[in-house]
């Protein structure tokens, strides 16, 4: 895949503030790319950094190999999908959609055709004619999409375009625009703060915090191999303890030894062990090295999510069996069910449930838009 | 439930207004009533409709340049001149007074905070104390002329011109511009600029395409602000035209000053009905360009 986008050694600050700390990212062709982190980690700055809008106050951005810094927004090859969409009220539907081409003198005809081809693409034809302003979310959603496509760029930038959106609504458009990145091949750059979207829609998820990239790769990559406790609790949910790696395949945590199937640790080398609420098993107390009392039973549905006593520790647990408050039982950890990852600056500030209503508080406060 | 809700709160939003009700019934609607009633009566209060009349056939001769003496219908010849004089003066309060709102709009907040006291200053001061500062400033021998001639320029003629009364105008109505559109510059979502941007607008294409016709209605409440005033402005005229440049605004004052009550009245009536003519035709001929709704 060829690069498109490289950011180099990008750092940004304002009044003071470090927003982004020593960027590098590599965006290739035809690929779906999410920014994903909390609010305030840096993702909006960098989107728009590539859409011109922001300027580097070190470092380059460079597109197809040249290094574009100094360009602004209307001379790059960039389009974007603004959070509040930015829909000019003025103008129709046609029109808004129309607008890039008209400015660059299409003629007449052509535009016709390719905007009703774009309304089409995003199934508004019948609101050609609409005010944009009488339009639903969704609706609105779909014509700045049109009007961000319709110059074909060769990437599209999204600012948390679903936001705004109910959950039914946001859960459509994310398999909509799944699909209109694959049969355009047009790059899409998407930033989110919701995890759940980046898994399902991404190639390849970037996940940020306080201005620093903390990992790259594939969503299957991002959730099992997590590289720090941030990361690992960020996306989806995770029990993290302490730990020792005693040797390549053998770990230490919790008073007990477990295999598994990390190496390349330092004899004896402090860890952060992380493990899946869904990678436990429920077996009878007796047969287990862990075991504790069922302290909450929650019903989610699909499952139901428990929270363990294991002598302090608080663990999360995912099952489809009951379990009654109050069973003693035993966790039973398999060795693909163990993830170890090297001490950093995040260890020890997550993956404990005895705060979890805390932790809750935080992490809406974090994604305040998130609530319906 | 929700429809009873509705109601409430209208009802408790018409409570509300009654005192401006009030107050525009008795200041407002009443006066006009009067001058109605003024316009369309002689002075035995018997109804008449002489003094519109009056407004339209007068005739008087006056020396044109060629020293011939010419019949010309006097009040009309005054409106026209009004008119004219208003509308070269709004035009040049937009030209100054757009720029001059845009710059404004996109300053640092405390630019333009500044700005705008700097703006509204010389409204706090009466517009007779601000005709008579500019008397002093365009006389023959006033400030503009010794300041020219520092730099050996020849003296400029200006007071008793249409200039000094255009000059004039536009200062005291330049205000009424710049606010209605600095207004509506400051609530335009800055995102929708850059989306222009996005889009492939460079800056003036943002401006043509994007700003100005969102501005478009502060941009029509400024015409009217300034056009409505100017076209029935007195005084100005007088002091910084000399007295040559009769307008419609004076001719009011002037009956009025001869206690010709009735035909003062037939003049505001007639200027009214103009007027509201005029601004029904702006809103018509531009609402096909202003947006609808809200500008969320």
């Amino acid at each position: 895949m060829d690069k498109l986008i490289e950011l180099r050694h990008i750092s940004k600050s304002f009044d003071g503030e470090t927003i982004l700390d020593d960027i590098n990212l590599d965006i290739h062709d035809n690929e779906f790319i999410t920014l994903l982190g909390p609010s305030g980690c840096g993702k909006t700055t960098t989107l728009r950094m590539i859409g011109g809008f922001e300027q580097p106050d070190k470092g380059d951005v460079i597109f197809m190999g040249k290094r574009i810094n100094d360009e602004p927004p209307h001379k790059r090859h960039v389009n974007t999908v603004f959070q509040k969409y930015a829909l000019f009220p003025h103008l129709n539907v046609f029109e808004n959609v129309a607008f890039p081409l008209r400015e660059k003198k299409v003629p007449k005809d052509e535009i016709k055709k390719r905007v009703e081809e774009m309304l089409s693409l995003v199934m508004l034809s019948n609101f050609a004619k609409r005010r944009v302003t009488s339009l639903s979310g969704g609706q609105q959603q779909r014509v700045a999409i049109a009007r961000a496509l319709i110059s074909s760029p060769k990437i599209l930038l999204l600012d948390e375009p679903l936001g705004a959106l109910d959950l039914k609504l946001r859960k459509d458009m994310q398999v909509e625009l799944k699909k209109i990145q694959k049969s355009t091949g047009i790059t899409f750059v998407f930033v989110t703060h919701d995890q759940e979207e980046a898994l399902s829609m991404s190639d390849t998820i970037v996940v940020m915090s306080e201005g620093k990239i903390q990992q790259i790769g594939t969503p299957t990559d991002i959730y099992n191999e997590p590289v720090n406790a941030f990361v690992a609790d960020f996306i989806g949910e995770s029990n993290i303890i302490d730990g020792i790696m005693l040797e390549d395949y053998r770990v230490k945590f919790a008073g007990h030894t477990f295999e598994c199937l990390d190496k390349g640790f330092d004899k004896n080398e402090p860890v952060d062990v992380v493990v899946r609420p869904e990678d436990v098993d429920i077996v009878p107390a007796q047969d287990a090295a862990l075991y504790g009392d069922v302290v909450s039973v929650t019903f989610l549905g699909v499952h139901y999510e428990i929270i363990v006593d294991v002598s302090g520790f608080k663990w999360m647990i995912q099952t489809t069996d009951f379990v009654a408050e109050g069973a003693h039982i035993g966790l039973k950890l398999d060795p693909d069910a163990i993830h170890i990852m090297k001490k950093s600056k995040y260890s020890g500030m997550f993956g404990d449930y005895s705060s979890f209503s805390d932790e809750m508080d935080e992490l809406s406060d974090a994604g305040g838009d998130e609530e319906e | 439930m929700k429809k009873h809700s509705v109601k409430s709160r209208n009802s408790s939003c018409r409570s509300a207004l009654a005192p401006y009700s009030i107050w525009a019934f008795l200041f407002i609607l009443v006066p006009m009533l009067f001058i109605a009633y003024y316009a369309f009566t002689d002075n035995d209060f018997r109804f008449t409709t002489e003094n519109i009349t009056r407004f339209f056939t007068t005739v008087s001769s006056v020396r044109a340049d060629d020293g011939t003496l010419k019949e010309v219908h006097t009040y009309l010849l005054i409106f026209r001149r009004s008119l004219k004089l208003a509308v070269i003066s709004t035009l040049i309060c937009l030209l100054i007074g757009y720029p001059l709102a845009y710059r404004i709009a996109h300053a640092k907040k405390r630019t333009q905070q500044t700005m705008m006291t700097l703006i509204m200053i010389p409204m706090w001061m009466n517009f007779l104390i601000r005709t008579y500062a500019w008397m002093t400033i365009l006389q023959d021998a006033g400030v503009f002329n010794t300041l020219i001639s520092r730099f050996g320029l020849p003296p400029v003629r200006i007071i008793g011109t249409e200039t000094a009364v255009i000059i004039g105008m536009v200062y005291d109505y330049l205000p009424y511009m710049v606010l209605p559109i600095y207004s509506v510059m400051t609530k335009m979502d800055n995102s929708l600029i850059e989306a222009a941007h996005d889009l492939g607008c460079g800056s003036l294409s943002v401006l043509r395409r994007v700003i100005f016709p969102l501005s478009l209605p502060g941009v029509i409440s400024g015409i009217t602000m300034v056009l409505i005033p100017s076209i029935s402005t007195f005084y100005i005229s007088q002091k910084l035209g000399n007295g040559k440049f009769f307008l419609i605004g004076d001719a009011i004052e002037g009956q009025y000053v001869a206690n010709n009550l009735h035909f003062a009245a037939a003049m505001a009536f007639i200027l009214m009905v103009i007027l509201l003519v005029l601004m029904a035709l702006v809103k018509h001929s531009t609402s096909r360009y202003v947006y609808g709704g809200d500008a969320k």
